[in-house]
């Protein structure tokens, strides 16, 4: 079973104002199989969090590290962190014009593989996903997220997910502006790649909403940076009620 | 107290382009109002100085706008469905001269030098293909002439592709009839030391619709210039460009859509890759919208996409209208780099960079690839888009080899 370390991670990123320090030592374990919900006000680090891990070259990382089965990450590629069994889920996944869903997702699939995944199965795995996903046959024939709607991308987001199998996915605010029925059929396609695949997850959001339909194990609030209180699915129900109010101090305020 | 500044005090200095510096000169503001002839001495020596030659490396292509041209017929091949007849005319043919008058002093030059034009004409009210191929001009400068007639309600793509060697001056006219429907591609894969010069003339008439579609992969100089008015009230005009310029490659093409006729629409998309010291494109792209244009939807766009340093894509979009009682009319012009959130995107679904690279520029330059319509055709170009990326991997690779 693969274990992903998040130790004493310290992140910044550079903006028009200078540097700027966003991560301030976080630390995490996540087992395979496991769902772990990162909740916390805006600006708190949980996108930089979920980026980093990914790889994205605008986040700089200042100290800590991230170790999968107790390998370095940060060192890795972005490509090499996905074939070493990462995904994330984006919040706002780009278009690439030109380039069809079909070649895209096969493309992938032969990239994590190492080789092309045999057609005819290949063919029926996809339309069977997109089928639970509730997307019509003709997506495959679209370019990749473009003119998608912001329910289809994220569909689109969980479609990867189901058909690429990693170990671990990074679901970065994927419940944001799903309507009662999408986040259903989203939350489904999440739960099934967990029991398919063991798959362990990292749920960020900012709501309890998507809690409803997919349980976390384990809650972590993070505030200003790190994780600020930890605890298991009663942890969202009392910041159900309650909001973050409580851990805003006056720093993080400002 | 009167204050007298002169132009100069206020930093204004002469222009580039020539011509300012002569006592009552003004410059043609209006795209229509250019001077046209067929004749070459009728145009001024040009320096290369002029706007409509500045971007253009005009000492490589001196022999075509004033050398003497050998104006003969050449080989060509070509599969002639029926509905469709090719054949030389007499330069004085009724086909020749309908579809537009040369403005620069080269295309004048290959007009006073052809001895008979090729004239493709389309009957077939079926859809037919036509592809002409000519791939052996040989490079002794010479002039061209052809003439694309699609007759009234007719329906046809016509391919036209050179290859070769070649150092070509040539002028194309292109008549779209009432009614009619026609796709032109003009596919440019020349041998590495070919230049060539070209103006495509074109008319389309009422409730006519052209597609008129550039492919320019290799040559040293490539400079065509497609001008299409929109005469016939309906008509509908569809223009797009696709560009790979490599390390020594100057690939330019001056665009003019001229919307005559009311309610009619055009649309104009160029896209380019450019890769390797040296690497060179220019788009200018002019839009007329005439008085009498009522009705008129035009939109034209350029994107250029830079794949490695000392490139150079110059964009200049321009747009006139001369009618307040429009539909729309729209212009815009880019040209960038990668754009990394796409690799991020691509990377981390275990795409490699190289893989993800070369996924986004097929991506970007297939939305004109996809206009061709022709699957063979755009099998074709798929894998001259990969050759051409196989050469960027290369230099991709030297370069990051620590």
């Amino acid at each position: 079973m693969s274990v992903l370390e998040v130790k004493d991670l310290h992140v910044s990123v550079e903006t028009e104002q200078g540097t700027k320090q966003i991560l301030n030592g976080v630390d995490l374990t996540i087992a395979q199989g496991e769902i772990h919900a990162i909740m916390g006000p805006n600006g708190s680090g949980k996108s930089t969090l979920a980026y980093t891990i990914a790889g994205h070259p605008k986040y700089h990382v200042e100290g800590g590290s991230v170790l999968l089965d107790g390998v370095e990450v940060l060192t890795m590629s972005v490509d090499e962190r996905a074939r070493a069994g990462l995904f994330l889920a984006m919040q706002y996944p780009v278009e690439i014009p030109g380039v069809r869903m079909a070649d895209f997702l096969r493309t992938a699939k032969t990239a994590l593989n190492g080789e092309a995944p045999a057609l005819r199965p290949w063919i029926k795995e996809v339309a069977e996903a997109m089928k639970s996903l509730r997307m019509e046959k003709a997506f495959s024939e679209r370019n990749v997220n473009e003119g998608f709607s912001g329910g289809e991308k994220k569909r689109h987001e969980i479609l990867q997910l189901e058909l690429l199998k990693p170990k671990f996915a990074i679901l970065d605010e994927t419940d944001s502006g799903l309507d009662v029925d999408a986040l259903k059929i989203v939350s489904e396609g999440v739960n099934r790649a967990k029991e398919a695949n063991n798959l362990g997850v990292l749920l960020i959001t900012h709501y309890t909403r998507i809690l409803r339909y997919i349980t976390p194990d384990f809650v972590h609030v993070f505030v200003d940076g790190r994780v600020a209180e930890e605890g298991g699915a009663e942890l969202a129900d009392r910041l159900e009620n309650e909001g973050y109010d409580r851990f805003l101090t006056d720093t993080s305020v400002a | 107290m009167t204050v007298v500044t002169t132009p100069e005090q206020l930093g204004a200095t002469a222009h580039s382009d020539g011509g300012w510096g002569e006592p009552g000169y003004v410059p043609v503001q209006t795209r229509s109002a250019r001077f046209s002839s067929v004749h070459h001495d009728d145009f001024p020596a040009v320096t290369g100085l002029e706007s409509d030659w500045k971007l253009t490396p005009v000492k490589l292509v001196r022999p075509l706008i004033d050398g003497p041209l050998d104006g003969s017929i050449y080989d060509y091949v070509a599969d002639i469905p029926s509905g469709v007849s090719i054949e030389w005319v007499d330069r004085d043919d009724a086909l020749v001269g309908r579809a537009g008058t040369p403005e620069d002093r080269a295309s004048a030059n290959a007009w006073s030098s052809f001895d008979k034009a090729l004239a493709i004409t389309v009957t077939s009210e079926e859809h037919v293909n036509v592809t002409v191929t000519r791939s052996a001009l040989g490079s002794t400068p010479r002039a061209a002439h052809t003439v694309i007639t699609a007759k009234a309600n007719s329906n046809s793509t016509v391919i036209l592709e050179s290859s070769g060697p070649a150092t070509l001056g040539e002028n194309v006219e292109i008549v779209v009839e009432d009614g009619a429907k026609l796709t032109v591609v003009s596919l440019q894969e020349w041998s590495n030391d070919s230049s060539q010069l070209s103006s495509h003339f074109a008319t389309v008439g009422r409730d006519a619709f052209l597609k008129h579609i550039v492919v320019s992969l290799s040559g040293a100089v490539v400079r065509l210039n497609p001008s299409v008015h929109l005469a016939g009230e309906g008509s509908d005009a569809e223009l797009y460009g696709l560009y790979f310029a490599d390390a020594g490659q100057h690939f330019e093409q001056r665009v003019y859509l001229h919307h005559l006729g009311a309610n009619t629409k055009g649309r104009v998309n160029y896209k380019g890759a450019l890769q390797g010291v040296g690497a060179r494109t220019v788009w200018v792209g002019d839009v007329l919208i005439g008085p009498d244009a009522s009705g008129t939807d035009s939109y034209e766009q350029n994107r250029n996409l830079v794949l490695t340093e000392g490139t150079r894509a110059d964009s200049i979009p321009n747009l006139e209208i001369e009618t307040g009682d429009i539909f729309g009319a729209g212009h815009a012009s880019a040209t960038g780099r990668f754009d990394d959130e796409q690799l991020f995107y691509l990377q981390s679904r275990g795409i490699s960079e190289a893989e993800a690279r070369r996924l986004v520029v097929i991506g970007f330059l297939s939305e004109i690839v996809q206009k061709v319509g022709n699957s063979e055709l755009e099998a074709r170009l798929h894998s001259a888009i990969e050759a051409e990326l196989s050469l960027t991997a290369g230099v991709t690779t030297a370069g990051v080899t620590q």
